[in-house]
């Protein structure tokens, strides 16, 4: 079989030898940092011609084996991502050539009639010049992994896998579920992809608005589950918040009309601008109002304002423009205090018309008692409490426990901490409420 | 081109066996429309649920198989280069529109089998 065959060559490595021309651990530095920030690329551009994403992967794994070996002896080329371009596609049409008639048989990646050509036409492939390699594979590949079609854990998988080039190892340690449950999850996904046939192309005008949400939720879940791991001992898995920068940043490059996606890659700037402030020395969680505002990044702040400021002209804007700019007041405010809170009840109030979440109206009321006092805040929870969607959502009993404890009523505020610590996992978070509750003021 | 079968899902099917013409006009409307489009295999409407007969295991019960909101009302094979190009179609199902809902299946096999002339 062709597998078998493919695999011997992704296996050896450059051993010494006399005509090195360049060190070897400059190469593997080169093929690491092409993978970074080309390996969507070239794994988008090879799953074009392969038709199927294992071959495409296999074929990509191949071409870098191949790098290491062939850059050692002739030296670094110019455009890394090129050329593994270029290795990985020629494997893909031979590997397709010499099993048509196997291969035949299986459902492949539905693409437009014009590659099936390109294929067909395809001899002896020219060394790829970067315009070759045409901006929307990339995007291609990304609609592709976050199809509605598919579940959104595997959704995230998938795009962690293939366009993150993240192993399934580590996809499953970020994730917290085990290695063989994640490649089971992508596996799934994968022959989903090719049995139902969802196709390999950009959606069209109509369609784009909700293929883009679900790319950018894919992209903010996976913020989420890096900013606050939802369990373990450490509040942020770093990890999976530089994936998730990253992929906002290649969106915003390939998409640069959409005002969400400015919006998004803002919203994620912001949130982890305050990254170093968020925890105490010991890993303990530090309120907004406590934060040493000099460790946040104020070059992130101001990439976000700049994306913020753009994102809110024109039209009104969406659901992440205006969740980046009521972070981004608090950010930008030199202390809690000092904070813009009428503009940010004024931003919420935006928000809930275009995104009427019981968890918008819940952060809203933290600025309401700003404005209006904790008072009338209580009431406002009072009636979300009433709601009952936000019955399993800690965050609820904590605020409400907050304000309780401004008003002078400790004893109703120690019984919301006790309700938020039941629904909280994540150690970071439950030493924090169980501080607060030890300093509550009880007889 | 690939096959997908698209099941209907509602409260209960509109074809009761004394229907109306004006009962079913807007499934009839839809699956005149992806016939003209030239998408359509084969389609089969079902009697309501009332008509239903289940069998588990060795016992045979009155009504459908599953207890749900929702029935299977009928069921067509659509032919479609892609998920997204079946989809398209089955989103103008009326039923997704009237409360129940379409789902969408890449179809394996089989067809109308031929059957000899008695």
């Amino acid at each position: 079989m062709w597998r078998s065959d493919l695999c011997t060559a992704a296996e050896s490595r450059p051993g010494p030898s006399s005509d090195h021309v360049t060190d070897p651990a400059d190469v593997e530095t080169a093929v690491v940092d092409a993978h970074r920030r080309g390996g969507a690329l070239v794994l988008a551009a090879t799953a074009r011609v392969a038709r199927d994403l294992d071959l495409a992967e296999e074929c990509v794994q191949e071409a870098y084996a191949a790098a290491l070996v062939s850059w050692a002896r002739d030296g670094i080329p110019d455009n890394p991502a090129a050329w593994l371009t270029t290795t990985a596609k020629r494997r893909a049409m031979d590997a397709v050539r010499r099993e048509q008639v196997f291969r035949s048989k299986l459902p492949l990646l539905v693409e437009p009639e014009e590659v099936v050509d390109e294929i067909a036409m395809a001899e002896p492939v020219e060394p790829v010049e970067p315009e070759d390699v045409v901006p929307d594979e990339r995007l291609r590949l990304i609609f592709l992994c976050c199809h509605p079609a598919l579940a959104q854990d595997a959704q995230l998988a998938l795009t962690l896998r293939l366009v993150c080039g993240v192993s399934t190892g580590d996809i499953a340690k970020a994730l917290l579920v085990s290695e063989s449950t994640m490649a089971a999850r992508i596996t799934r996904a994968k022959k989903k992809i090719s049995t139902a046939r969802i196709p390999y192309r950009m959606p069209g005008a109509a369609e784009l608005p909700d293929r883009l949400r679900a790319v950018l939720a894919v992209i903010h879940l996976l913020f989420t589950a890096g900013h606050t791991a939802p369990s373990g001992t450490s509040l942020v898995r770093t990890d999976l918040v530089d994936q998730s920068l990253h992929l906002a940043r290649m969106l915003r490059d390939l998409m640069p009309d959409e005002r969400e996606v400015w919006g998004l890659l803002a919203l994620l700037l912001v949130t982890d601008a305050r990254r170093a402030g968020r925890v105490d020395s010991d890993g303990r969680l530090v309120r907004l109002e406590d934060q040493d505002r000099s460790l946040w990044d104020r070059a992130a702040i101001a990439e976000a304002h700049d994306l913020i400021v753009d994102g809110l002209r024109g039209g009104r804007p969406g659901r992440y423009v205006l969740q980046a700019a009521i972070a981004s007041l608090y950010a930008e405010a030199p202390t809690y205090d000092e904070t813009d809170w009428p503009q940010i009840v004024t931003l919420y109030d935006e928000l809930l018309l275009v995104w009427p979440s019981p968890v918008v109206a819940l952060n809203r009321t933290v600025a309401v008692a700003m404005v209006s006092g904790p008072a009338r805040s209580l009431a406002e929870i009072d009636e979300l409490e009433k709601d009952g969607r936000l019955a399993r959502y800690q965050y609820l009993p904590s605020i409400k426990a907050d304000l309780l404890h401004r008003l002078g009523r400790d004893d109703e505020a120690a019984i919301a901490y006790r309700q938020a610590l039941e629904l909280t996992s994540n150690e970071a978070e439950r030493a924090f409420l169980a501080e607060r509750l030890a300093s509550l003021n009880r007889p | 081109m690939a096959q997908y079968a698209i099941l209907i899902y509602a409260g209960d099917s509109a074809h009761a066996l004394d229907a109306t013409p004006e009962e079913l006009e807007t499934c009839d409307a839809h699956a005149d429309e992806v016939e003209q489009e030239g998408a359509m295999v084969a389609a089969f409407a079902l009697t309501p649920r009332d008509m239903a007969t289940s069998i588990r295991g060795d016992v045979v019960t009155d009504g459908p198989f599953l207890e749900a909101k929702e029935v299977v009302a009928g069921f067509y094979v659509i032919e479609a280069p892609d998920l997204d190009a079946a989809l398209e179609i089955a989103r103008r199902n009326p039923a997704t529109q009237e409360g129940g809902g379409v789902e969408v299946r890449p179809v394996h096999s089989g067809g109308v089998t031929a059957r000899p002339v008695e």
